[in-house]
Formats: C-alpha cells, structure tokens, sequence
C-alpha cells in the first residue's frame, strides 16, 4: 500500500488541498449499528426502518448470498482486498449535525466551490455547513410540484412502506441481491436512495437530483435507488456526489435499478466525485421495454477505486440503451468503468462511448459486455472507447466482451490508446497559453463531444472540474 | 509401472508415458519430461469461471479415452506420404503419422553446407543437445494452456528443429505435415524454429486427420525465436479430422528489427483452442499475427492471442477472420500488452467475424493493457453478415443464393489469404477452406 499513499502525496500536490476541507459529524449517532457485519446488523436496520417481514427476509437472504460469494478477484482489481468490512458501519442516521460554520470552511475549499461555479446556495450545502443526514438522503425541495403532476419521489423505506403496489414488483427484480458480491451487500444493508414512480405520460420536465454523500469516517453509503418511468413517461434523473476526505477507506456500495415500461425515456446522470479514499462499488442496470429508450451518462473523476458498469436490458422490440461515459483517473487511482447492453427483443440498438483519461499513475479500465441471444433479429450495437494516457506511466485497460449470434445482427467495436500530441501543445503554448492550461484545453477536447451530452449546468461544472484535476499534470 | 492417481478425475491413465525406463541420455531432458507429468497431474482442469476461458465449453473438456497410438504400418505410412505434397519443391518435407516419424527430412547438401539443420526432434536431441536445451520450451503457456503444454512437454518426442544460422536466405518453405491415423490417437507435434540474425526462412505446419472424422487428441507446441533482423513466416493449418479436440501453443519472441508474419488456418477438430503469444523484445520488431477459420456443424474454434511489447518502437498487428456456418462457435480473445518503457509502440488488433447461419456464435473478447503513454494503439472487432447489398447484385446476376454467400465468404477470407507468402500454400489454404462450404 505504500505506492499508494505516494501517490495520494503527490495527488494532493496537484489538486485542491482536501485534507484542509475535512469535518467530521458528532459521534451521538441516534441510530447507529455500531461497526460490522452480521444478521443482527442487518435485523436491526430493519427494525429502525420498522419495515415489513418480506423485505427483513430479503434482506437476511442478501446477506446469506453476500457471505457465500467471493470477493471478484479472479477478474477484479486486488486493491477490493483492502476492504474491511468488519471495519465498516453500515447504518447510521438522524441526529448528527455539522460542526462547522460557513466562516469555518477553508479559503480553498470556497474557492473550489467558486471555480466549479457551484451556485451561493448550495455552497453551504456542499461544504457541509446546513445539517445533512448521512443516510436518509434529503431532497423535498421540488417534492410539491412534482405531487401535482403524480410523480412520486421519495426514499426507499416510504416507497415500499406507502407504495408497495408499484415499487414491490420491481424492486430487487432488475439487479437480483445475488447478481454479484456487492449488490448482495446493498441488498443487505441498503438505507437512503430515491425510488420514483413517473405516471403514464408524465414528462418531468426538470430534472430530479438528489446529492448523496459520505460525512463520516468508515462508513459506507448504501443507496437503494428504483425509478419507474409508466408508458410514455419522460424523467431524467440527476445524481452527484462529492465527499471529505478521511484518512481510512470508506465504501460505497449503490444499486440503482431503472424500469422504462413501454415508449418511456429515462436518462439517468451521475457525476461521481468522491475524495480519494472511497471504494465505489456501484451495480446499475436499467430494463427497457418495448419503444422504451434507457440512457446512462456516468462521469467517474473521484474515488480510489471505482467498479461501475451501467447496462441496459433491451426486453421490449425495438428498444435502445446507452451509456455515455467519462472516466478521469489520477495518481492513486483506479477508474474500472464500463457499460452492458443485453439484448433480449428483436429490432433492439445499443450505443456505447467510453473516454477515459489516465493521468501522472491514474489507471482506467474499460470493461464491456454485448450480448445478442440467438433468437433474435436485427440487433446492433456500436462501441467505441477511446483512452487518453497524460504522463508517461499512466495506464489503461480496454476489456471488450462481445457475444453474438442470430440473424441480422451487427456489432461494431472500436477502441483507441493514444496521448495529447506534442504539436498540439506547442501550437497552443506559442499562442501564450501554459502547458498544463494546453493540456487542460486538449483533454476537454478530447471529452467535449460527450460533456455536450450532460445537461447545462452539469458539462460546465464538468468541464472546471476536468481543469481542476490536469493542473499540474504536466511541466 | 504404477498407474499416479490423477487430481482431476477424468484424466485417462493411458495418457501416461510409459518410457521413462529408456533414458534419452540427456538427464535434463528427461527431467524436464518428469517435469511435465507432474505439472499436468498437479494442475487442475480448467473450468467455466477460469477468466482465461470465456465464453469456452470448458465443462465438455475431457482428456479420456485418448491413448498414444503404435507406428503406422508401412502401407497406411505410404499413403498418408503421398497425401503430403502440398509443395512441390519444398526446402524439405517431415511426415509424422500418429506421433511417429514416417519421413526423415532430407537436406540437400547446399543447406547442410551452410549450417541450417532440419531434423526430428529425437535426432536434434543426439546432435545439438545444447541447442535444444537453451530453447525448448522455455515460454510455458500464460494463456489457460498450462496443463495442456504439461502433458506435451510431458510426451515431448514428436516433432522437429528447425536452425537456419546467421545470414542465411532460403526462398522455398519447410514442410511438416503430422497427421492422425488411429482411433483415439494422442498426438504431440513439437515444431521448433530458431533463425539466426538476419536470415530468412519460412515454414508450414499442416495438422490432419488420416480421415474427415478422425478422432484423436492433438497437444501440439510451437516456438519461434527470430533474432535480430530475421525474417520468419509460417503457415499453420489445423484440419484434424472432426472428432479430435485440439490445442495448439504457440510462442514467439521477435529481436530487434525481426519480421516475423504467422497465419494460423482453422478448418478441422470438434474443438480446437489456439494460445498464440508474442513477445516483442527488440526496437524495430514487426509481428503480423493472422488467423482465419472456417466453422462448421458443431466447431468450436477457440483462439486466444496476447501480444507482449516489452521494446519500444516496435510494431505488431493482429487480424483475426472468422466465417461461421451451422451451430459452430469462435471465440476471439485478444490482448495487447504494453509495458511501462515501450514508448513509440504501434500496437494493433482486429477481429471480424462473419456469421453465415442464425444458430452460429461469434464472441469477441478484445483487450488492450497499456502502460506507456506515446503509443499508437487500437482494436476494433465487428460481428455480422454478409451485406445485402454484394449479395443483392450477385443474385441479380442469376448467381444462386448459396453460391452468392459462399462467393461473399471466400471475398471476405481472402484478405488473410492473401498474407501467405508462399502461392501453393496459400492455394492449399483457399482448397481447404473452400471445401468446408461444401461439407456444411
């Protein structure tokens, strides 16, 4: 672990001094599980959550499958080895408020906040100074309006408590607990997250968003997200996430489970900021129906290692899923970042790009799975990944898995390694820009036809954040 | 000789060798044997969740039923020499039959002269002990194969050297042909070709069944080593008959300046896996890795490739063609390595797959690890079916459906054809594709 704590040293030499922006919440936690895993641990979160005995058994059945499933190392990284989970609190909630005064906040957090364009109001918000819960998440602010028009918008505790008739069908469905290790341990554990029901026809015309975060030391968030777009329902749903920085590795693990039933759109946006000691094992997959229409745009900057592969199940004739996604790996870190499309219904498309920036020891992995079954017909996916390497050990991985048979089906993919050339730097550098402000302006080249793809206020924030984290790369 | 339990469970005691009581003189030789027996009885077979074997039918692997098979009698021997000639005027031409050396090559005295030697293996071991303990296998197999190759290197006694020394051009191909004869035959062709500085040389390797559905276990292991500025091309074509379960390791490590090109054919087997590794060693080396098959009925073609780029400013490209009829499955796995000082590498690879039938399977599984940063690297792999448009203006033509695909098929192979330097190879090659389209 050595070579990752120099490369955290020399991480902080390049970007915003986090340490500085650290805070802790008061350790008086209401709720609190205490550290560790067991059935107890689980039973208890359950019993806060006073929910009924079916999801108490799902839960203890998810732990059972958790325990029994191996760490994935066979394929994955061995960095997943340093996690401990004994070491982890796995609920905790209510009650715990913020130490810290907006005058209390460091000068270069606020002006971090100010660079990213980071509106006066959320300011205070992002740097933790208004009271946040860790794992219920908050989000009534547009709750209202969003009412009138049917749409329901809330955790996952009051969507399977007041709506069961339309969040139970589904939930646990799209990513079963046993699809793998960590959604097991999501099944298990999970608090906090957004269910959302989007009626028939409803075209949320504002985005949802809801800002998770991490705030105390060794404990991971286990968000639990379901969003239900009825027939020919529109919703784009925005999620963020930045997180202080503690000196023991904390774990996310989220399951995010999307249904677009017949001709609905869902378009689903993270940016994933975590500091650089977050473990973020996040397990998405949307289903899309007939005509339905399923997009991911995932954009990963923090984390230390994140293992992320959003995919879509085409299961209704001609359905589309996408994944647009932009990775930005630096010193000590580890993007392992990728997209799935399953199809399952004939005359069904698929679009993968993938870009990836690794930057000073930043390594990225791309890892992909295209799926066409025989019985099907005019099927096609089109991938492209392309990966940028900034210093000169810089590293990337492309791990393509394409399955296909059937008739009329095609799949296309590509994939490119290559670095910001010299010429390109020189050119601008004698037009009066720095190098690293030339090599900022290149890798936003490079990832600007799909930071056009992210809503407004998302590609600028974005885009100084790509900034942020090539100053000092170079010279 | 007491029969070792095996770990595996599966595994056949027949497939031991029975011959270690007759030492080859050679104790590092018959070591490295011992050792062999060992690794294989220590390794575990691979299954479904091994990485390295995606996408393979790993749970159908078995090596039972499967024993060495006696010398051929000198009929069956005459026959198979005479199906042999696929070059009229080879450098020189081996035959085995079922692991045993039915013709001696025969170097004209002008090659002999200037110190290239072509000779069976078992000879190579008399007269250049030395050579052969610096280079035989010395690569293991990184690619899944690892038992596989144990068992090989355990019955290590088929098989050929080749040595073309320093400066050295030979314009006509050397010639292996092994084939299978008996039921239930285990096979083991070893090829070991070493060119000196700057020589040229190539070679083709055909792997056949006496008969269309013979059925047999082939291991057989390939080693090239080509040092600094040496040319080496070699055709590889694996038609064993179509009950024999086939794997075929093959190593290769280019010097500085090397141009090495191989085309490995797939036609025959019911399941054939290929591990092909490169290893890019020197500034300046070139590597083109070909392969194309033709899948039929109930085939798998199982090719797996890795291409190492320990030197800078060198340059290996990679293309890989299947054509899928039937239920026949292929898989393409590749991987590109670049490690951390091989600045200025090109570093390509391809795979297109042409499925011909809906109940065929291509899966594509292209990889690139990079940990330099000035490279130029990429793959691409595509999986589909003939356009409808060539086929359109075929039949529009009067030319019938099938004829039209076929047509469509053989266009689409011939781009790796094409890469086979030598023109009766290359036409063997085109004989035997061909005739898959009409077995199918």
């Amino acid at each position: 672990m050595a070579e990752i704590d120099e490369n955290l040293a020399q991480r902080e030499a390049i970007e915003v001094d986090r340490s500085k922006g650290d805070f802790k919440y008061e350790e008086s936690y209401a709720f609190d599980a205490g550290i560790g895993l067991s059935a107890g641990v689980v039973d208890y979160i359950s019993k806060v959550k006073a929910e009924e005995p079916w999801i108490r058994e799902f839960r203890q059945k998810a732990l059972k499958i958790f325990d029994g499933l191996p760490m994935p190392t066979h394929w994955a990284t061995t960095d997943l080895d340093n996690i401990k989970f004994e070491n982890i609190r796995y609920y905790l909630a209510k009650g715990q408020k913020a130490v810290r005064t907006w005058e209390e906040v460091p000068d270069d957090v606020k002006k971090t906040f100010e660079r990213l364009g980071i509106p006066e109001s959320e300011r205070k918000f992002l740097a933790g100074v208004e009271a946040q819960f860790d794992s219920e998440a908050v989000y009534s602010r547009m709750k209202e309006e969003l009412e009138k028009l049917g749409v329901i918008f809330c955790g996952p505790t009051e969507g399977l408590r007041d709506h069961p008739e339309i969040f139970r069908k589904w939930f646990g469905k799209v990513i079963p607990a046993g699809d793998n290790k960590f959604a097991a341990l999501n099944s298990a554990v999970f608090s906090g997250g957004s269910f959302i029901y989007i009626p028939k026809g409803v075209k949320v015309a504002q985005p949802l968003q809801a800002y998770f975060r991490i705030n105390a030391e060794n404990f991971g968030q286990f968000e639990r997200t379901l969003i239900i777009a009825d027939e020919g329902s529109e919703v784009t749903y925005m999620e963020g996430c930045t997180a202080p920085k503690f000196e023991t590795a904390t774990l996310h693990s989220a399951v995010v489970e999307l249904v677009a039933l017949k001709g609905a759109k869902i378009q689903y946006v993270t940016v994933q900021n975590w500091s650089a000691n977050v473990f973020n094992l996040v397990t998405k997959r949307g289903v899309a129906e007939e005509g339905a229409e399923v997009r991911w745009i995932d954009c990963n900057i923090g984390s230390r290692l994140t293992m992320k592969y959003p995919g879509v199940v085409l299961r209704g004739k001609g359905a589309r899923g996408e994944v647009l996604s932009i990775a930005l790996a630096n010193d000590g870190q580890h993007q392992d970042t990728g997209a799935k499309m399953i199809h399952a219904a004939d005359d069904t498309t698929s679009n993968i790009i993938a870009k990836s920036i690794s930057v000073g020891s930043g390594r990225s992995t791309y890892r992909g799975l295209v799926h066409i079954p025989k019985t099907l017909k005019n099927c096609r996916n089109n991938t492209e990944c392309d990966a940028l390497l900034i210093n000169e050990h810089s590293r990337t991985d492309t791990y393509p898995a394409i399955s296909v048979r059937g008739q009329k089906n095609s799949v296309q993919h590509e994939a490119s390694v290559s670095k910001v050339s010299a010429e390109q730097i020189f050119y601008m550098m004698q037009r009066g820009l720095s190098e690293g402000e030339a090599m900022s302006l290149a890798v936003n080249g490079f990832v600007n036809d799909l930071v056009k793809e992210f809503p407004m206020e998302y590609s600028v924030e974005l885009k100084r954040l790509i900034e942020l984290q090539m100053e000092g790369s170079v010279g | 000789m007491s029969t070792l339990a095996s770990p595996t469970g599966n595994l056949d005691a027949a497939l031991q060798p029975t011959d270690w009581a007759r030492p080859s003189g050679h104790d590092w030789f018959d070591a490295l044997r011992r050792q062999g027996w060992a690794d294989f009885q220590r390794l575990p077979m691979p299954t479904r969740d091994d990485e390295k074997w995606r996408f393979s039918d790993a749970r159908s692997l078995s090596l039972a039923g499967f024993a060495p098979a006696p010398e051929p009698t000198e009929a069956v021997a005459a026959a198979l020499i005479a199906r042999s000639h696929f070059v009229a005027r080879p450098a020189a031409l081996v035959v085995h039959v079922d692991g045993h050396c039915v013709l001696r090559p025969a170097l004209s005295p002008e090659l002999t002269a200037q110190g290239v030697r072509f000779e069976t293996l078992a000879d190579a071991l008399r007269h250049h002990p030395a050579l052969l303990q610096e280079h035989l296998l010395k690569h293991g197999a990184g690619l899944g194969g690892a038992k596989f190759l144990a068992l090989h290197q355990a019955w290590l006694k088929a098989g050929y050297v080749l040595f073309v020394p320093k400066g050295v051009e030979i314009r006509q191909p050397f010639v292996s042909v092994n084939w299978t004869s008996t039921e239930g035959a285990a096979v083991f062709p070893h090829a070991l070709i070493i060119a000196g500085e700057h020589a040229v040389v190539s070679v083709q390797d055909y792997h056949l069944g006496a008969t269309a559905d013979a059925r047999a276990l082939a291991i057989s292991a390939c080693d090239i080593h080509a040092g600094t500025g040496a040319k080496v091309s070699r055709l590889a074509v694996q038609g064993w008959g179509n009950r024999t379960q086939s794997f075929q390791v093959d190593n290769t490590c280019g010097g500085r300046d090397a141009l090495i090109t191989s085309v490995n054919a797939a036609v025959g087997s019911r399941r054939a896996r290929l591990e092909n590794t490169v290893r890019i060693d020197g500034p300046g080396a070139d590597v083109r890795l070909y392969g194309i098959s033709v899948a039929t009925g109930e085939q798998e073609f199982d090719q797996r490739t890795l291409q190492i780029h320990t030197a800078g400013q060198a340059k290996s490209d990679l293309l890989f063609k299947n054509a899928l009829l039937g239920k026949s499955r292929t898989i393409f796995s590749g991987l590109i390595k670049v490690a951390p000082d091989a600045q200025r590498t090109d570093a390509y690879q391809t795979n297109r797959n042409l499925l011909l039938s809906p109940d065929a399977e291509a899966d594509s599984l292209p990889g690139l690890e990079i940990e330099a940063n000035d490279v130029k690297c990429s793959h691409g792999a595509t999986t589909g079916q003939v356009d409808e448009n060539e086929l359109f203006y075929l039949r529009a033509r009067g030319i019938p459906l099938e004829v039209a695909q076929e047509l469509l098929a053989q266009g689409f192979l011939e781009e790796v054809i094409a890469k086979v330097e030598d023109e009766e190879g290359a036409e063997a090659l085109r004989g035997m594709l061909s005739a898959k389209f009409h077995q199918a």
